[in-house]
């Protein structure tokens, strides 16, 4: 299996460069009238590359995944990243925690995202087309140059262990399953309006067209890679023991990143689809993404910046950074050279209208990117300039985006009661006066209720509240006028509301969301108490408002599916009490066996990695999170005398020694959890913070409902805006 | 005025705001930014008061004593022996924390040693999250 994965990687490399060739050799026979036939020819053969180029990723990461769920240790990465040992949920996702599974995935996604958006456009943008093709395979191949030469996940192990190592304790969350597939299709999906860019430029077909096509790919990258962050955010908060969910890590700006710059794309491609303006800006900004979501798995992969996400040094640096510099090279020639094709055909009329609350928003969002890019940069700019390398912190992080944070919410409320062209002040004050006030309100009444004062956070509130009224209005501005017209129910009218103009509606859920996500955001960060408590069993402290009682110590032995030992969990049992209300938490952590023998026959079951299993009380104000250190020196010292013993009994049979051994864990962890051993706490106090994981709900929503298939009749309606301009209208009468 | 020459000026003061406040972003990045150092150029030249990123690895023999852990920091590719830095830290202690696991912490100069502050101490993940050959962990 292992020779025909690594035939197989040869032969989809072998595909892509064809799909190359053949793509741009078709757009140049195309040109001339003789050889039009010909060219035509050629730039199907192309496309078909890329079907074939994905065929074949298919199949070689099936070839990879069964060796990791049987367990074929002759696979050097399965023996590397997997154990029997592991669960099965976590074998099957072993695949993608190595670096070359991961680049194997890259070429999978890639593959499919480019032959769904090359059959899609097979009678479109004929022109476009080969170009973009070209782009993507030559991304394609590039990555499968890797996989061939530099990184093979295919490499054996002569002869095969008996036993991997098994996949990384921190890796086994269920986020973990879904995390990486989401970020890369978030990636991979980028560089689909990368390449038909970079084919509009080198055509100079350079209308709304090409961005109408790739508009969905676009926003499903944006909601792909949002998911993706999102999910790792969640995996920090409950995995990592710190009960942080954001560290502003190189690793995470680096997915930050272009997910901005393609939010930013996603608003200003509307104005040149309307208006024909912002062409330039337009192309840049997803030539920008483009390269950015390039960059993101070029942090994660070269090791270059110190991070949690940094796996040391790697061989991918030069590769990569030749294939960045590459591509910001071609861009910028490209829209330099094509200035006078991205005139706009319009100017903007007025500074009170949607076309200037996009651009302001575009400017925000670029001036996060960029705040964000020099900080996970500095310590490489610093080096450059001073000799030395030096870096920023999450304060100075919090500086810059906690305001153009503030500026973006409140752009989010404006956006949707603008209108197009020009809007006049009059109808803006009538439709801002109620949300204006409802925000100023709800700071009022926190103020009142107690709240600290926190300018940022409380500002964050009022503006929160102020994006939720104005996208009610909105959506009862719509139901009024639809009851106007028909007769319909409020839900009917709402459900039908938002179903006939989803894309609109969609949009305005996001906006409700990405509110919600903030004020999370806001208040879990600006409020939240951390302690660090050190109790002994039966001991009590009180913390963020709450009593808690370290109730009693917990062990147990966590037996594999196939009997073998995958951990031993140490923890404690906590009692949460606030006022009537009491909770039971058990938080605790987790030692996974060290696969060096030379650790001791005892020790060495203490001395893997280990994590910790937080303890945590969700609730719709608060959550209490709780994550434990128990202190094991009386168990190490057993452990010593246990390795000492085991060692003078090397000479017993397998099973009798393993028997003993099993019996002497028992005990230990036994002795645990009747020597009421003190143990630290960390506990954590975070106000609203599951509003950031509803929000980012709320968000999937909406960009479900924008991306979702409009049928053909609806869309006449909407392209022709009649309805929506009824709607408002009749609403605003 | 001409609409063009009205539109050159907005262009010319969003200009000087954009290189106003980029300038700041990179003057704040200079004062607010903690020097990376390797345990060798800590050893020489740390200023009392002073807030540095120290880089390196963990030497074994590590240990806590009551909320604080005790560690001593080497140089990457040192051999035993070779000079470390002992750094006292309190706060969060990531999973991956272990002997000889490569970690950035950020520590001022205090009195003999190093305190660290608090909740900055970063593990970073072993090589591309890979563990060691099983067979060559087993010989």
């Amino acid at each position: 299996m292992l020779f025909a994965g690594r035939a197989l990687l040869v032969i989809a490399l072998g595909f892509a460069l064809y799909g190359v060739f053949a793509s741009l050799y078709g757009a140049q026979l195309r040109k001339q009238a003789a050889s039009a036939m010909r060219g035509r020819a050629w730039i199907a053969s192309g496309r078909r590359a890329m079907y074939a180029t994905f065929a074949t990723a298919v199949v070689c990461f099936a070839v990879l995944e069964a060796a990791f769920l049987r367990s074929d240790f002759s696979f050097e990465l399965v023996a590397t990243h997997s154990s029997t040992t592991t669960p099965v949920f976590y074998r099957a996702a072993g695949a993608w925690s190595s670096q070359e599974g991961s680049l194997l995935l890259w070429v999978m996604l890639l593959s499919g995202w480019s032959s769904l958006i090359l059959y899609l456009t097979r009678n479109r943008l004929r022109e476009v087309a080969p170009y973009a093709t070209a782009v993507l395979l030559g991304l394609a191949a590039f990555f499968c140059g890797l996989l061939v030469f530099l990184e093979s996940p295919f490499t054996q192990l002569s002869p095969a262990p008996a036993e991997g190592i098994g996949l990384t304790p921190i890796l086994r969350h269920p986020a973990m399953m879904i995390h990486p597939p989401m970020l890369y299709s978030g990636y991979t999906l980028f560089t689909i309006p990368f390449a038909f860019a970079i084919g509009a430029l080198v055509t100079r077909r350079l209308g709304p067209d090409w961005i109408r096509t790739t508009r969905p790919f676009a926003l499903a990258a944006w909601l792909c890679l949002g998911v993706g962050v999102i999910l790792g955010a969640r995996w920090s908060y409950s995995e990592l023991g710190w009960g942080g969910y954001w560290a502003w890590d190189g690793v995470e700006n680096a997915a930050l990143m272009p997910w901005l710059t393609g939010t930013a794309f996603l608003h200003s491609a509307m104005i040149q689809e309307r208006r024909g303006m912002l062409k330039v800006w337009n192309v840049s900004l997803i030539l920008a993404t483009g390269i950015l979501a390039v960059l993101g798995t070029f942090l994660v992969r070269s090791g270059i910046l110190q991070s949690i996400h940094a796996f040391g040094a790697s061989t991918l640096g030069v590769p990569f950074l030749i294939l960045i510099v590459s591509m910001l090279a071609g861009s910028i020639y490209l829209v330099a050279t094509r200035a006078d094709d991205l005139k706009s055909e319009n100017r903007l009329d007025s500074l009170i209208s949607r076309e200037a609350a996009f651009l302001l928003n575009n400017l925000v969002l670029v001036a996060l990117c960029f705040v964000i890019f020099w900080g996970t940069f500095f310590p490489l700019i610093s080096e450059a300039v001073t000799g030395q390398t030096q870096s920023v912190g999450p304060p100075w992080f919090g500086r810059y985006v906690a305001p153009l944070a503030l500026i973006l919410v409140l752009l989010s409320g404006l956006g949707p009661v603008m209108t197009w062209r020009r809007a006049s002040w009059a109808n803006l004050r009538r439709a801002l006066a109620i949300p204006a006030a409802v925000g100023a309100g709800t700071v009022i009444v926190l103020l009142a209720a107690g709240v600290e004062w926190k300018p940022g956070a409380l500002a964050m509130f009022g503006l929160g509240a102020f994006v939720l009224t104005v996208v009610g209005e909105e959506l009862w501005r719509g139901v009024r006028a639809r009851r106007a017209m028909a007769d319909e129910s409020v839900p009917t009218a709402l459900v039908m509301l938002v179903a006939r103009n989803r894309r609109r509606y969609g949009g305005y859920i996001v906006h409700a969301g990405i509110a919600v996500l903030f004020v999370g955001i806001a208040a879990s960060s600006t409020f939240r108490d951390v302690r660090d408590v050190r109790l002994t069993p039966g001991q009590s402290a009180e913390v963020g408002g709450a009593l808690i009682t370290y109730t009693r110590p917990t062990g147990e032995i966590v037996v594999a599916r196939n009997g073998g030992l995958e951990k031993i969990q140490l923890g404690a049992e906590v009692e949460v009490r606030r006022g009537d209300d009491v909770r039971i938490l058990r938080p605790g952590r987790s030692y996974f066996p060290a696969g060096d023998p030379s650790a001791g026959a005892v020790s060495r079951y203490f001395a893997g990695e280990a994590t910790s299993e937080i303890g945590l009380d969700t609730g719709v104000r608060r959550d209490f999170w709780t994550s434990v250190a128990p202190e094991t020196d009386r168990l190490d010292g057993i452990a010593k005398r246990g390795d000492a013993v085991f060692k003078q009994a090397e000479s017993l049979p397998q099973g009798e020694r393993a028997a003993l051994l099993g019996e002497t864990l028992k005990r230990m962890v036994g002795a645990y959890r009747d020597s009421a051993p003190p143990a630290t706490f960390r506990t954590l106090v975070s106000p609203l913070v599951t509003w950031i994981w509803v929000g980012a709900l709320i968000v999937f929503t909406g960009g479900l409902l924008c991306l979702w298939p409009v049928p053909e009749a609806a869309r006449r309606r909407v392209r022709a805006g009649y309805a929506a301009r009824v709607a408002r209208e009749l609403g605003r009468a | 005025m001409a609409p063009r020459r009205k539109r050159r000026r907005r262009l010319i003061g969003l200009l000087a705001a954009v290189v106003l406040l980029a300038g700041a972003l990179i003057y704040t990045t200079f004062s607010a930014s903690s020097e990376a150092v390797t345990p060798t150029a800590l050893l020489a030249s740390a200023q009392p008061g002073q807030s540095y990123q120290l880089t390196g690895k963990v030497e074994p023999g590590y240990e806590r004593r009551g909320s604080a852990l005790h560690f001593r920091v080497r140089e990457r590719d040192a051999k035993a022996g070779s000079p470390a830095v002992p750094v006292t830290y309190e706060g969060t202690v990531p999973d991956p924390f272990r002997a000889d696991r490569e970690v950035i912490v950020t520590v001022r100069k205090q009195d003999d040693g190093f305190v660290g502050e608090r909740d900055s101490l970063i593990t970073k993940c072993p090589s591309k999250f890979k563990n060691e050959n099983p067979n060559q962990k087993a010989s």
